[in-house]
């Protein structure tokens, strides 16, 4: 792997996150909308404020956050405080910072994440595989075809179904939060552990389930292209076995590919895990955006997506920077 | 002299919608996508048609009544007959989704166009952008636009809008890949040898060997517009007014609906969005059987 490619894929980073966050800064300017004023409405509405100080407060905020300057400033601010990672201040939750708030439910959410991507690239890609593979009795491909029916059904109504089956009329698991109310939060205890995990398997079904079907759709096609090949033909007639055959020569080939197509399910991934936690209560960063979006705190949506997207982008771009590791025979230049 | 006595040979001339159904018997996954779609907008329609629609909006009917003879699906806890919600929240989401799919194959169309036909600084600009823009996940700058428009004034078109703006990358990518290669067969030199325009070009020699790429792309965008506004409702982002399907799973979720026993309430969107979603992607197969005759199968 060559140096300037690095540096080339490393620039094309920089540049996808400024264009990120110049569309999360000109995009708010465009609205009439005042993310301060509105707060200071929405509280004015409740609490009785007098309109005059209610002006002076707002002068005084907009002064702070530097909402005054003129564009460019702000710009330029806005550009250079996302460099240095500062996303902003709460407005619901003052003062705890846009920064804070992500990372006490980022811990959630890439535990789900984890768990569930890597499940559903394995599940799919054995069956996609055993599917393809001509040896394989009929019942072992039989399992494949569910889950590609599963494709169309996106992971929120999947929450929804399986909250509907398996927590409402079976009863067998809860109905969403993170762990039982009255269970105290203590890491060191099974059976708060224990709790979560019960608590952690509907929201991981739901985002499992889905996209295994992508997987084994694409596993198979790759599996039928190798096994057409001279070196698996090689190695029958060399008389290897034929699980030998399955695991070294088959399935490690066929895998590689399948590599880059998990930064690609990434940002879907994602989507719909973020979704999936606001949907079941989980406190990741899905519930942070979604209790944002529903108290207009918008520093904190802002800030959320902008978090999102840089890693997103960041971990796409590192995939490929690291594939040439996994993969000998290819090589960039 | 004598006539030579040949039968005239038994020709069977089959009719189109023979043919058509003989296709359709073969392409399965393109007939009952069609199907689906047909029935959902029957339901749609006819309860368009003889259903009060005023129902579909809170406090209009009893709150919280499981389905019975009256009300066949149900009603939830603003007052709303849920099967007026549903045939409503169907209309808009195909509205939705063929307006934004509309725009979005269309504006893609063009620039595809526009990019691979005339070359230089356009393509590479257009190409640039793209491939800047394809690794923020769309969802993400919806998320940011909707948050800064005031609520109140959200509506079904302000959402289909806001699909539009990030759906156009991938049909640009496609049709541009497409005209590039086309670009450099034989007939189109020929045709500019022969002295025909640019406009002629691309309208007459080039358009109709694109037409099935082009389908199947507008029921791609349809798919990702249906898909899009509905996560954005999920997230409480769309019209709250409206009974969009994905709003009424957001609020039959905000309410905590399963917790209270009203389980018919988000479960009646969730199956609707499963029916269109797998509809709309069986015929997204079935197009690209049509349009890539390899692999299509024999009776």
């Amino acid at each position: 792997m060559s140096i300037k490619r690095v540096i080339q894929r490393l620039l094309f980073l920089v540049l996808v996150i400024w264009a990120a966050s110049t569309i999360t800064f000109f995009i708010p300017r465009l609205s009439p909308k005042n993310p301060v004023r509105e707060r200071f409405n929405q509280l004015a509405m409740s609490g009785g404020f007098n309109p005059v100080d209610l002006e002076v407060i707002i002068a005084s905020y907009n002064t702070k956050f530097g909402w005054d300057k003129p564009l460019l400033q702000q710009y330029w601010d806005y550009v250079s405080s996302v460099a240095r990672l500062d996303l902003g201040v709460s407005a619901n939750k003052y003062p705890r910072t846009v920064m804070q708030l992500i990372m006490d439910s980022l811990p959630w959410s890439i535990g789900l994440l984890l768990v569930c991507t890597i499940l559903s690239f394995i599940i799919g890609n054995l069956l996609g595989a055993v599917a393809a593979w001509p040896r394989s009795p009929n019942w072992l491909r039989m399992i494949a075809t569910p889950f590609v029916l599963l494709m169309g059904v996106p992971p929120v109504i999947m929450g929804v179904l399986l909250l509907f089956f398996v927590a409402f009329r079976l009863k067998f698991l809860p109905l969403g939060n993170a762990y039982s109310t009255g269970m105290i939060p203590d890491w060191s205890s099974p059976a708060f552990v224990l709790d979560v995990l019960k608590h952690q398997i509907l929201p991981g079904l739901a985002l499992i389930l889905g996209t295994v079907g992508g997987w084994v759709l694409s596993m198979r096609g790759m599996g039928i292209t190798i096994q057409g090949e001279d070196y698996v033909l090689f190695a029958e007639h060399k008389g290897l076995g034929g699980y030998a055959i399955f695991k070294d020569y088959y399935l490690r080939n066929a895998l590689l590919p399948q590599v880059t197509g998990l930064a690609l399910a990434l940002s879907t991934m994602v989507i719909s895990a973020i979704i999936v936690e606001s949907q079941f209560g989980l406190p990741g960063l899905g519930r942070v955006l979604s209790q944002a979006i529903q108290s207009n705190d918008f520093l904190v949506i802002y800030g959320v997506v902008l978090f999102i997207t840089i890693a997103v982008a960041t971990l796409m771009v590192m995939v490929e920077l690291f594939y040439p590791l996994l993969d000998p025979r290819i090589q960039h230049d | 002299m004598t006539t030579l006595a040949i039968s005239k040979p038994n020709v069977i001339q089959l009719g189109r919608l023979t043919l058509l159904f003989r296709y359709m018997r073969r392409n399965k996954s393109l007939a009952i996508g069609l199907t689906l779609v047909l029935l959902l907008t029957a339901f749609t329609v006819i309860g368009l048609l003889t259903l009060d629609t005023s129902r579909a909006y809170p406090l209009s009917v009893k709150p919280k009544q499981p389905p019975s003879a009256q009300f066949p699906f149900g009603t939830d806890f603003f007052g709303r007959d849920l099967l007026a919600a549903m045939v409503v929240g169907l209309w808009q989401t195909a509205l939705i989704g063929v307006l934004a799919g509309g725009i979005g194959t269309l504006i893609g169309v063009v620039l595809g166009f526009t990019s691979a036909y005339f070359g230089g600084i356009v393509d590479s600009a257009i190409k640039g952008i793209c491939q800047i823009l394809t690794p923020i996940p769309p969802f993400l700058i919806q998320v940011i636009i909707a948050g800064s428009l005031d609520k109140r004034n959200v509506t079904i078109y302000t959402m289909a809008f806001m699909v539009v703006l990030l759906s156009w990358m991938g049909v640009t990518l496609v049709i541009r890949s497409q005209v590039l290669s086309m670009k450099e067969r034989q007939f189109v030199s020929v045709a500019k040898l022969s002295g025909m325009g640019d406009i002629g070009i691309i309208f007459v020699e080039i358009m109709p060997n694109l037409l099935p790429f082009i389908a199947a792309s507008f029921v791609g965008q349809v798919f990702s517009a249906v898909f899009a506004s509905f996560y954005l409702a999920v997230l409480g982002l769309g019209p709250l007014r409206e009974p969009l399907l994905g709003n009424t799973i957001w609020s039959a979720q905000s309410q905590g609906a399963f917790f209270n026993n009203w389980w018919w309430w988000p479960i009646e969107p969730a199956v609707a969005m499963v029916l269109i979603l797998s509809s709309l992607a069986l015929i997204n197969m079935g197009l690209d059987e049509l349009a890539n005759p390899r692999i299509r199968r024999t009776e």
